[in-house]
């Protein structure tokens, strides 16, 4: 082999870029964050897989139902109605913005704006606090 | 033909794990068997194509130059056109892999009546670029699938990719710009009669199958949601050689079809036009230096000639010189002699 000098260090360089993921995954990886789920109820609006996958789909046309055509029920799949509302439909059985839709959220590194407006039930309660005086 | 033929068997290869998913049940052996088994022929092909290359002899040195040459210090010369030692080169390679420089000389040739005009030609670079960045950009971005811990810069890269905020998710630019170049690519074959009758089904092949991975990511993302949660559980797994389809989750087919149609490309890409990648590398007329004139470049093929000095041949015929009445440069030959012994001493 000509020029080993070079080519082997080239063949490590390769090599090294097309395994990141194993190297930077050294000993970082631990057990998969799970979201926490509501304890007192057992089904979200539609089915587990759907809303796993579809979720934001389905607050999109939440957002568009509401805001644009102004319908605020909603008929799940199952025939139950529910209000047309992130914070006070989905929140309520979600009580938390950071043990649930942050912690995947942050897994998979995307990130919804929808709490630079809407408010998380964590700020709800710290705007509680403050209302009674103790901040 | 060749169109017809690639577009077929990219259909073919969307149709296997579709199938094999959907029907027969087969995740573990789409997400997990082929994906390893793709990357193994991945890196021992392409380890097995630089070997190849790199056992090849080089005779001459034959950059291809279009600059000044280095030669007296009162002429300015040019380090990018005519690189004179290694750092040059390393440079002009830098901006031929980056910016694909020499393509950017692309120049086309018309018949105007009787006369050839030469003229610019950037379309082919710019489509290159777009895909090429594109390409590079998509895969570290997917980067943040396979970590744990995704570094931040990953999330500025999407910031900046998901800049213009259209569409919900968010369209990245990445992904108009892949497909840009794509259709560009795919066109200029299709379209240009010059170019379409020099294309082989190995042209258009790998442009379907890239063509496939990237709608069928796009549709992932836009369209046909899976469970990128579950996607990543399954990715850390494989990154981590502690493979595992996730529990309990349910990830649509066309994740499966998006990963099949990626292995196709890691496993055929040693062994196609493709490995350009690692090819330009091994460029003689882009990673020599221009340096002829100061050092002499010896064909590593040659083998040692063996001489036949002047005072060996009139040592040789020093009788029939002598009788022809030559005069013997004996003294010089001494010379020669001590001089070769003083070497070899
Ligand atoms: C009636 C209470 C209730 C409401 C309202 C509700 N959810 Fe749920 N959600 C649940 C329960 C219970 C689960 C767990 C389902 C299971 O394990 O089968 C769940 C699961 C989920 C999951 C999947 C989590 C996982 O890891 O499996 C997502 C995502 C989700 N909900 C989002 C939402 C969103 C977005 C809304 C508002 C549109 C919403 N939920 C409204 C009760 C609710
Ligand atoms: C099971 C984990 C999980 C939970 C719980 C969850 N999400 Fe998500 N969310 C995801 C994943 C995965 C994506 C898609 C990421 C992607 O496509 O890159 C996503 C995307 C979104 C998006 C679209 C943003 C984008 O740019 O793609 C919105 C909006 C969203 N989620 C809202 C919510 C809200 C609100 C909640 C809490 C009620 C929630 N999610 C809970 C996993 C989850
Ligand atoms: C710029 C601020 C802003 C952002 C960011 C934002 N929203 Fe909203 N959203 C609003 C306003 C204002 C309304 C109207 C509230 C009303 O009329 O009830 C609304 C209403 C909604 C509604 C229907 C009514 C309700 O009370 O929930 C949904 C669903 C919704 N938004 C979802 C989202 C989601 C999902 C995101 C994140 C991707 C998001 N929004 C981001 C401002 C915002
Ligand atoms: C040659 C390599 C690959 C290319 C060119 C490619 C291309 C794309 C493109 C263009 C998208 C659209 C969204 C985006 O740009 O992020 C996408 C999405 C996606 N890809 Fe790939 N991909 C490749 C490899 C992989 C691999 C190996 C996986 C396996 C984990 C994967 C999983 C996904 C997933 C899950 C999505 C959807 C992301 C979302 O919904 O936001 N891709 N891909």
């Amino acid at each position: 082999m000509y020029n080993s000098d070079k080519v082997i260090p080239g063949i490590i360089i390769f090599i090294i870029f097309f395994t990141i993921p194993m190297w930077l995954n050294l000993g970082g990886a631990k057990a998969i964050p799970r979201p926490e789920l509501p304890k007192e109820e057992k089904n979200c609006v539609e089915s587990k897989e759907y809303m796993r996958a579809y979720h934001m789909k389905l607050l999109l046309k939440w957002r568009n139902m509401a805001i644009r055509e102004g319908k605020r029920t909603f008929v799940g799949a199952d025939g139950k109605t529910y209000l047309i509302s992130l914070q006070n439909t989905c929140m309520k059985c979600h009580k938390s913005n950071e043990k649930f839709c942050d912690r995947c959220h942050k897994f998979v590194a995307t990130h919804p704006d929808c709490w630079h407006c809407h408010i998380a039930p964590e700020e709800v309660a710290k705007l509680r606090r403050w209302q009674n005086g103790n901040r | 033909m060749n169109v017809g033929v690639s577009l077929l068997a990219v259909i073919a290869l969307i149709l296997i794990p579709w199938i094999g998913v959907s029907a027969l049940g087969l995740d573990s052996f789409f997400g997990i068997v082929i994906p390893y088994l793709a990357f193994f022929v991945f890196f021992i092909g392409l380890i097995y194509r630089i070997v190849q290359w790199a056992r090849v002899p080089q005779p001459f040195k034959i950059p291809s130059v279009c600059g000044q040459e280095k030669s007296l210090p009162w002429i300015k010369y040019s380090r990018l056109e005519s690189p004179a030692n290694t750092w040059e080169v390393v440079l002009r390679m830098f901006f031929e892999v980056v910016f694909f420089r020499s393509l950017f000389r692309n120049l086309r040739a018309d018949l105007q009546g009787r006369r050839l005009i030469y003229g610019s030609a950037k379309w082919l670079w710019f489509g290159a670029i777009l895909f090429h960045w594109g390409f590079f950009i998509v895969l570290i971005r997917h980067l943040r699938l396979f970590l744990y811990h995704v570094p931040s810069i990953l999330n500025y890269i999407d910031y900046v990719d998901s800049f213009f905020q259209i569409g919900f998710p968010p369209i990245y630019i990445t992904d108009l710009m892949i497909l840009g170049g794509l259709l560009f690519l795919l066109l200029r074959r299709l379209v240009d009669a010059k170019v379409s009758y020099i294309s082989h089904a190995s042209d258009y092949f790998p442009l379907f199958l890239i063509l496939g991975i990237v709608i069928s990511g796009i549709l992932m993302r836009h369209v046909y949601k899976v469970d990128v949660y579950g996607v990543k559980e399954l990715a850390i797994g494989l990154a981590t050689l502690h493979p595992a389809m996730p529990k309990d989750a349910h990830i649509g087919t066309i994740f499966f079809v998006h990963l099949f149609l990626v292995c196709t490309l890691a496993a055929y890409f040693p062994f196609s036009k493709l490995v350009h990648m690692v090819g330009v590398f091994f460029s003689p007329t882009r990673n020599l230096p221009n340096d002829n004139r100061m050092r002499r470049y010896v064909n590593p093929w040659d083998y040692p000639v063996k001489y036949h000095t002047f005072c060996e041949w009139q040592e040789h015929f020093k009788e029939q010189l002598q009788q022809a009445g030559f005069e013997l440069d004996e003294e010089w030959c001494k010379g020669q002699n001590v001089a070769k012994e003083n070497k070899a001493a």
